[in-house]
């Protein structure tokens, strides 16, 4: 006989099969419309076919005839409950966004009334009788429909939803720019994107009399959706439960519960019966968040050489009418440029509202920053007259430069994205592919090569509220098998297969005899899920801790039962080894009966039983970097692309499990794919979605996308256990991979249009140099050009008089995170002022300076990132209003009135 | 509405019941018989996640009536493992190429695989590649869908599915 192996084998970074497998692959799947509850009811919503109008009246008589139906909900019914919307970040939404419409509708898809039925099919033959009158207005729909049209929200000043930065260009930015050897501009529009989760969203709300309530929900984190559900309806988060056991993918779209499933939940409260809605696809693809439609121009000073001197971009985002948070994506600025050597960097960044579907978080909801900048890297290579790879080079940090810190603040310790692209281009015979492309152009065939470098922030932990450590609690039981309750949840990811890896390795014990446990809040404990590519590393590390923690325990209960140093103690593969005693191995089963059954046998200070459990607070952000080159051919006749070669080079730290890191990359890839050459909601004038169904909106097949070739760089990061996370980076890189594929393909007939989806009649504009597809004529206002006046954000003049100022006041300050409460306490003397600021971080206090009614002071605040805000606030009578400057992040705007 | 009384086997067992007209294959296996690993996705005839097979062929269970059923013998995803839990072929393939993530659209994946790999059909790369163009999956950009194709292809596809 071999003497055993010692030497902990190695599950961490091998290809072990699914755990989820078994079931999802049996029709064992337990998916939200799999749950019947006894007396359950369905739903089905009234929703508006009118963009932008006023409600004169719901007839719902003959609908409430219909056998079969219990009930017909209004907002009128709802208004009673109370309830306060959040965004992604637990605050409260600033936009005055109700359950159902409320008086007004915003957009098409706006739900009105909802129908509670026998059956879903009766509830959707009573919802069609129900008559809504609507006073139609004319909508605004497009961002230049929101420069100068009407108000999407007449109760707002404007239709601004959210807005930082500077609309001048910064005067350092200026004068680089105005000195450069080569300055490019481009602009991109990217197209409004149906997030298509293949499960659409869904929810069962049972509740169990006035005090408590279960819910299955297909979300993202059920832990997400207890903490949202618990503070919006003002419950104590231990009377909810919720369950998500399978959840069909997700994508950004079920971070949050949002209007349709919260209307459930509280209908189902005040119906007190179980209540089950899923959504259909028609409703999926108009009524459910959209994605993406943001048209950004960058423009980049570069002197002789390519190299970076100043960049200025403004940027635009279609939010629709219910954004799911008031968002300018000052992400997109903030993660333009940490990777590259850019000298100076200013931005203005707009969200407006219009009467669309609003928006939600999609994938990489800041890719926008990788198209324009790798996009605009690419046209200075063609123009500058230098090769794409070498411009990179020429910019990019590499790891014997780090660290460096952004001009926007953020710093980076470890990336490899320069590395990364070393490696691509070693694995990749450029210059071979360079004479095929000359040899293929003679005869009329346009192949190109594109490439793209990029960092993620990843595993974001303890800088916004909803982004936390993870926890993992494991036990071995008195079987000797080992079950973990996570706080991870999988859309698809395989969280109990990786989760599972890192368990077994580190505890030293078979793979099979690992069981996860997750997707119900009241397992494991609050995380939010899959949110920022956080779970590998996150929850990775806490499976790590706790494993080694519990290994620990083992030891030291092995070593006193069995007389032996704790040192010299092993556990390989579920057996518990003593160095130099092969013939002691015992299973891990008999400490484990010891531990439950016989617990006086364990040495001194050990608890009874094997259980350990450890919340993992990683670095407040990991970063992921990756370079990326695709080849295609690009038919002249019809205008079709065929992608030809994929080749992806990741840093994504330790690898769990290479193929789930394939996977996460590919389902961005394909993503990445469909936005540049399929994918499309767009709208009509009057408002109307135009893609109602998968034969509208298309969705890539298996013959639109290529295999994928991998390489792996595996620099470990400074998490326990040396993860990065991978979730979102295929959607960021891929699409400027692919347009610079295309860019360089038709290079023989000028730059390309950048207004996607790049559709077979859009490359046709490009190579016969006329508008085939309609489009390039027809574009948007250029951004530029700013056009109807906003309203001035600047503080008014101080009026004559006396104002009184000292005293305490409310303040309302509106962030990119959402609106921020605090409470400041003013004294003045002569000129001078001081006084105290009392938010829930605590209180600060300040000096500054009055002027007549305008006061002016600055604090320095640590969270979300060191910042001096200096505030500007002028007061008449007992009223308040002001900004408070941001550095480069420009203004936000302050609001308040006198409480004493 | 009118309701009609049917008769028809899923996976091999006899079911009996009333069914309004419209009610459609897909919904009654669901939600009459509680066949719960077919599911409805878009339900127009695109994404193919409801496919099932019907005397042998693969159809979009939410496209075909229950009444149209009458007699027939459906196959649903629940049908496929031996009865001792083995895996078939195809659902092998998928599990050893990481061919799914969510799972959503899966069950109708592995229902046309069966169907075209039925007894003595030795369909290629390119036949298997064209009938899964006609399901659409949002997770695994189809990389291990493909390479299951491949397994499913090199193994000698056919046999019993």
């Amino acid at each position: 006989m071999n003497m055993p192996a010692f030497r902990a084998q190695q599950i961490i970074g091998k290809r072990m099969p699914r755990k989820e497998d078994g079931r999802l692959l049996t029709g064992n799947g337990q998916f939200v419309d799999d749950v019947r509850l006894p007396g359950m009811l369905h739903v089905a919503y009234v929703r508006s076919t009118v963009a932008r109008g006023v409600i004169t009246g719901i007839d719902m008589d003959a609908a409430l005839e219909v056998p079969g139906v219990h009930a017909i909900y209004t907002q009128d019914d709802f208004s009673a409950v109370p309830l306060t919307l959040l965004n992604f970040f637990l605050t409260p939404i600033d936009s005055p966004v109700t359950l159902l419409a409320n008086g007004r509708v915003a957009c098409v898809g706006d739900p009105i009334a909802m129908v509670i039925a026998e059956s879903r099919a009766i509830a959707e033959d009573a919802a069609a009788l129900v008559e809504v009158s609507i006073d139609e207005e004319d909508p605004v729909i497009t961002l230049a429909d929101a420069r100068g049209g009407p108000l999407v929200h007449p109760e707002r000043a404007e239709n601004i939803a959210q807005e930082m930065g500077d609309e001048d260009v910064d005067e350092g930015v200026q004068e680089a720019l105005e000195k450069a050897a080569h300055v490019i501009t481009r602009t991109i529009r990217h197209q409004r994107i149906a997030q298509s989760t293949m499960e659409a969203r869904g929810c069962v709300a049972s509740p169990s009399g006035a005090e408590e309530m279960t819910i299955y929900i297909s979300c993202q984190s059920p832990h997400m959706v207890a903490r949202y559900v618990s503070m919006a309806m003002n419950m104590p988060q231990e009377a909810i439960r919720v369950i998500a056991k399978d959840v069909g993918g997700a994508f950004g779209l079920k971070n949050i519960p949002w209007r349709e499933e919260i209307a459930v939940i509280v209908a189902a409260k005040l119906f007190g019966r179980p209540l089950k809605w899923v959504e259909d696809r028609f409703e999926a693809l108009t009524a459910s968040s959209h994605a993406r439609e943001q048209e950004i121009t960058l423009t980049v000073g570069f002197d002789a050489e390519g190299r970076l001197l100043a960049g200025h971009s403004d940027y635009h985002s279609n939010n629709g009418a219910w954004p799911m948070g008031e968002d300018c994506n000052i992400a997109v600025h903030m993660f333009m440029w940490p990777a590259y050597k850019m000298p100076a960097y200013s931005f203005h960044t707009r969200g407006w509202y219009t009467n669309t579907m609003g928006l939600g978080g999609y994938r990489g909801p800041w890719a926008m920053e990788s198209l324009i900048r790798e996009v605009v890297l690419d046209a200075a290579a063609r123009e500058i007259g230098i090769d794409p790879i070498e411009i990179r080079r020429r910019n990019l940090i590499r790891l014997s430069d780090q660290p460096m810190t952004s001009t926007l603040g953020i710093q980076v310790d470890d990336i490899t994205p320069a590395e990364c692209l070393d490696k691509l281009v070693a694995h990749l015979d450029v210059p071979k592919f360079r004479k095929e492309q000359a040899e293929a152009r003679k005869q009329g065939r346009y192949l190109g090569i594109g490439f793209a470098t990029y960092i993620e922030p990843t595993g974001s932990a303890g800088s916004m509220a909803p982004m936390t450590g993870e926890l993992a609690q494991i036990r071995i039981e008195p079987t000797g098998k080992v079950t973990a309750s996570l706080s991870t949840h999988s859309q698809g990811h395989g969280t109990a297969t990786t989760m599972a890896q890192v368990i077994a390795d580190r505890l030293g014990v078979p793979y099979e005899d690992v069981s996860v446990f997750e997707g119900d809040s009241t397992i494991g404990g609050f995380a939010p899920g899959a949110a920022g590519s956080r779970q590998g590393i996150i929850g990775g590390g806490a499976c790590w801790k706790t494993a080694e923690l519990l290994s620990d325990k083992v030891k030291r209960a092995a070593a006193h039962l069995y007389n032996a140093n704790v040192d010299a103690i092993s556990i390989v593969d579920g057996i518990i080894h003593i160095e130099g005693a092969p013939e002691m191995s015992r299973p891990l089963r008999e400490v484990a009966e010891i531990a439950y059954g016989e617990p006086h046998r364990l040495p001194p200070g050990l608890d009874a039983g094997l259980e350990a459990q450890y919340r993992y607070q990683p670095p407040p952000m990991t970063m992921t970097s990756a370079a990326h080159s695709c080849i295609v051919e690009v038919d002249a006749e019809t205008g079709f692309v065929k992608i030809l070669r994929w080749v992806s080079a990741e840093d994504c730290g330790t690898v769990i499990n290479p193929g789930v890191v394939e996977g996460q990359i590919a389902g961005g890839l394909a993503q990445a794919i469909g936005q540049v050459l399929l994918e499309e909601m767009p709208y009509d004038a009057r408002g109307n979605p135009l893609a109602a169904t998968f034969k509208d909106y298309l969705m890539p097949t298996i013959s639109d996308v290529p295999d994928f070739e991998y390489l792996h760089a595996n620099t470990p990061s400074q998490t326990v256990g040396g993860m990065r996370g991978v979730g979102e980076g295929g959607a960021i890189i891929g699409p400027p991979t692919i347009v610079n594929a295309i860019a360089d393909a038709l290079a023989p007939f000028g730059e390309i249009g950048l207004t996607l989806p790049l559709t077979p009649s859009r490359i046709l504009d490009v190579i016969e140099g006329r508008d085939i597809s309609g489009h390039t004529t027809h574009q948007e206002t250029p951004t530029e050009a700013p056009a109807a006046a906003p309203v001035s954000p600047e503080a008014p003049a101080a009026p004559a008089g006396e104002a009184k100022i000292d005293g305490a006041w409310d303040i309302v300050m509106s962030t990119p995170m959402g609106p921020q409460q605090m409470t400041a306490h003013f004294r003045t003397d002569g000129d001078n002022l001081s006084g105290e600021l009392v938010s829930p971080e605590g209180s600060q206090g300040f000096t500054g300076k009055v002027e007549g009614n305008r006061l002016k002071f600055d604090l320095a605040v640590e969270k979300p990132m060191k910042i001096t805000l200096k505030y500007d606030i002028t007061i008449e009578g007992d009223a308040l209003t002001g900004k408070a400057k941001m550095g480069m992040f420009g203004s936000a705007k302050l609001k308040g009135e006198r409480v004493g | 509405m009118s309701e009609h009384r049917i008769e028809l086997t899923v996976n091999g067992r006899k079911h009996a019941a009333t069914v309004e007209a419209r009610t459609s294959l897909g919904e009654f296996l669901r939600e009459d018989l509680g066949y719960t690993g077919t599911h409805l996705a878009c339900e127009h005839g695109v994404c193919g996640a409801c496919t099932v097979t019907v005397d042998g062929r693969a159809m979009r269970s939410c496209l075909m009536l229950a009444v149209q059923a009458e007699g027939a013998e459906v196959i649903t995803i629940e049908g496929l493992a031996e009865q001792d839990g083995t895996m078939s072929k195809v659902q092998q393939a998928m599990r050893d190429n990481y061919g799914l993530q969510c799972g959503f659209c899966t069950p109708g994946i592995l229902m046309t695989f069966t169907a075209i790999t039925a007894g003595d059909a030795k369909p290629s790369e390119q036949d298997m590649e064209a009938a899964m163009s006609g399901h659409i999956c949002r997770c695994t950009g189809y990389q291990g869908i493909r390479r299951a194709i491949r397994q499913i292809v090199a193994n000698g596809a056919g046999e019993s599915a």
